[in-house]
């Protein structure tokens, strides 16, 4: 089975948002990088199919040579091979996926994983939007996977519940906290992982259809009231949410 | 021009966000002086499409086919694509539910079109269409227009008001978009509705726990809290990483992003991959035994002391007053 894994180098989940000069992205000092976690959820998926199946995983990433060691930190997990498609002009997601789905055609995968979104921009995009360049079906916020001779059986999460979606590969599976628990790198895939050639190649800029206008952080709250420090405080607290805020 | 809102229903009954989507629309579409079109796909909808009109839809077109009373993928996609299409709609408001989430990336790559998810708020400006959308789980916010010909939008839930309904009504068109096997290569074929549970996600009152309750099974109290106000239960990263609950109820930035009218916050310290995926709901209240604990930054209203004593007592005061 030919298994491509989309990952995206993003800011941690601890970094504290700083607007940059141009008034329109963050400011990058300071920032620690590291695998979007729902793509490393992908990534996690694809091992397992691979386990399952045999074949190869491939994990493919959009950006600079920055992007290298969140593919590094995907081979440590066991993927075969790593790609990074070069590019450091701005994009939005249509940008991305294009770049994506180009590769993905000459790559002829039979499965397509990646997460529900990027923790950056939350855009929750780029799979579908491949799978429609691609022409494949797609499944999204997917918690429960199985595969079997090329049948799909899937559980996506939607409000209140799930649905059971069916499907057939070649598909986009778009994956969410859930699917599977990450597995750890183990110091020798690590070791391995230092070794592995990661392949480049440069993509041409693509203009973004989504122009972002200012970047601001939201404004903060005037600090609220302590209205006491034990039970005796909840009939206060009542009437606050009661006549204040008139909610309850 | 013409605007499209896609107004979505389950089992044949609107969903709240499909008002919030016709009414946004209309606001837009007024100021533009563009025409407003909302759009019901499914397996019965004509009965209930006519609701629309008191949301300010004047026009509603129906496409009803029984193979759409689940929702599939490729086929809502395709349906939403072509009447975008016939009708040469210029811009598309739908909601960015689990629903909307998934269509509304194939429909912006069949129509070409530019599309900025999960709105927060939407304005014009000399003529054009400018959105914020909160970037980073809410940490920072961009304000964005598309420069595309087409250009879609959905709208978080929870956040636009649906108005209050008037007596307008629609004139109700049925629309005929043909479909084949080729078009549900990805189909629901069962819903499992979890049991009563209500969801983060559509809740307007969220209770939610933290690492602070020691163990899985203090979480008694918080459910009994949240059945008392009728709200759902949420949860702190780190619970659901113990595994104390699920992670459907994860609440911050590697969970759901949420904007209830109340959010109740016990024993969570507020991390900021917490803050980010609940600052924007309307009330907070915060219950923690540690007065520096960050998540008072951001509360309305907060007790500092032992959740243990203040919840339950929270519970039983609720049910005096509301007379449960």
């Amino acid at each position: 089975m030919k298994i491509l894994v989309f990952v995206n180098h993003v800011p941690d989940t601890e970094t504290k948002v700083k607007v940059s000069a141009d008034g329109k992205t963050i400011d990058p000092a300071g920032v620690n990088y590291m695998l979007n976690p729902y793509d490393e959820i992908a990534v996690e998926e694809g091992l397992k199919l691979r386990e399952k199946s045999s074949g190869e995983v491939v994990v493919v990433s959009l950006g600079t040579d920055a992007n290298k060691e969140t593919l590094r930190k995907a081979l440590a997990m066991g993927c075969d091979k790593a790609v990074v498609l070069k590019d450091s002009s701005p994009r939005d997601s249509f940008g991305v996926a294009r770049a994506l789905a180009d590769y993905a055609k000459e790559y002829s995968p039979d499965i397509i994983l990646c997460g529900k979104q990027s923790i950056d921009y939350d855009d929750a995009q780029v799979g579908g939007l491949v799978a429609e360049m691609l022409g494949l079906p797609s499944i999204s916020v997917v918690v429960n996977l199985d595969v079997t001779d090329g049948a799909i059986v899937a559980e996506r999460e939607i409000e209140g519940g799930h649905e059971i979606v069916h499907s057939r590969l070649p598909a986009v599976i778009i994956a969410q906290k859930g699917l599977n628990q990450p597995r750890y790198p183990s110091l020798k895939g690590i070791m391995d992982a230092k070794r592995k050639q990661i392949e480049e190649r440069v993509v041409s800029a693509i203009k973004p259809r989504v122009e972002v206008l200012a970047m601001k952080k939201p404004s903060a709250k005037p600090p609220g009231k302590i209205v006491g420090t034990d039970a005796s405080a909840i009939p206060e607290l009542v009437r606050l949410l009661h006549e204040e805020a008139k909610i309850i | 021009m013409k605007i499209i809102a896609f107004a979505e229903q389950r089992n044949n009954q609107f969903k709240k966000t499909a008002f919030e989507v016709v009414c946004a629309a209309k606001t837009i579409a007024d100021e533009l002086s563009a025409e407003l079109v909302a759009l019901v796909v499914g397996g019965n909808v004509s009965p209930i499409a006519g609701e629309l009109g008191k949301y300010g839809a004047s026009r509603v077109i129906v496409v009803e086919d029984s193979r759409l009373q689940y929702y599939s993928t490729t086929a809502y996609a395709k349906v939403i694509a072509e009447v975008a299409q016939q009708e040469s709609g210029q811009v598309i408001f739908l909601s960015a539910s689990s629903l909307g989430k998934d269509v509304a990336p194939r429909v912006a790559a069949k129509l070409d079109a530019g599309l900025a998810t999960d709105c927060t708020a939407i304005r014009v400006e000399n003529g054009d269409c400018v959105a914020t959308r909160p970037v980073y789980a809410g940490k920072g916010l961009t304000d964005v227009r598309i420069t595309s010909p087409v250009k879609m939008f959905s709208l978080r839930p929870n956040v636009f008001s649906a108005g209050t309904p008037s007596s307008g009504a629609a004139t109700i068109e049925k629309r005929n978009v043909p479909l084949t096997d080729a078009d549900f290569t990805a189909a629901v074929k069962e819903v499992k509705a979890s049991s009563g549970k209500k969801d983060v996600a559509e809740a307007d009152i969220i209770v939610s726990g933290g690492r602070g309750l020691k163990g899985p099974e203090h979480f008694a109290m918080i459910e009994e809290l949240a059945s008392t106000l009728n709200a759902a239960v949420g949860a702190s990263r780190a619970v659901v990483d113990a595994g104390w609950r699920p992670h459907d109820e994860q609440v911050g930035q590697t969970g759901k992003t949420v904007a209830p009218t109340l959010y109740i916050a016990v024993a969570i310290s507020g991390a900021v991959q917490h803050l980010a995926g609940m600052s924007s709901s309307k009330f907070i209240v915060a219950i923690n035994k540690d007065k520096d604990a960050p998540i008072f930054s951001i509360a309305d209203y907060g007790i500092v002391g032992d959740a243990f004593e203040i919840v339950p007592a929270f519970s039983a005061e609720l049910k005096k007053v509301l007379g449960k």
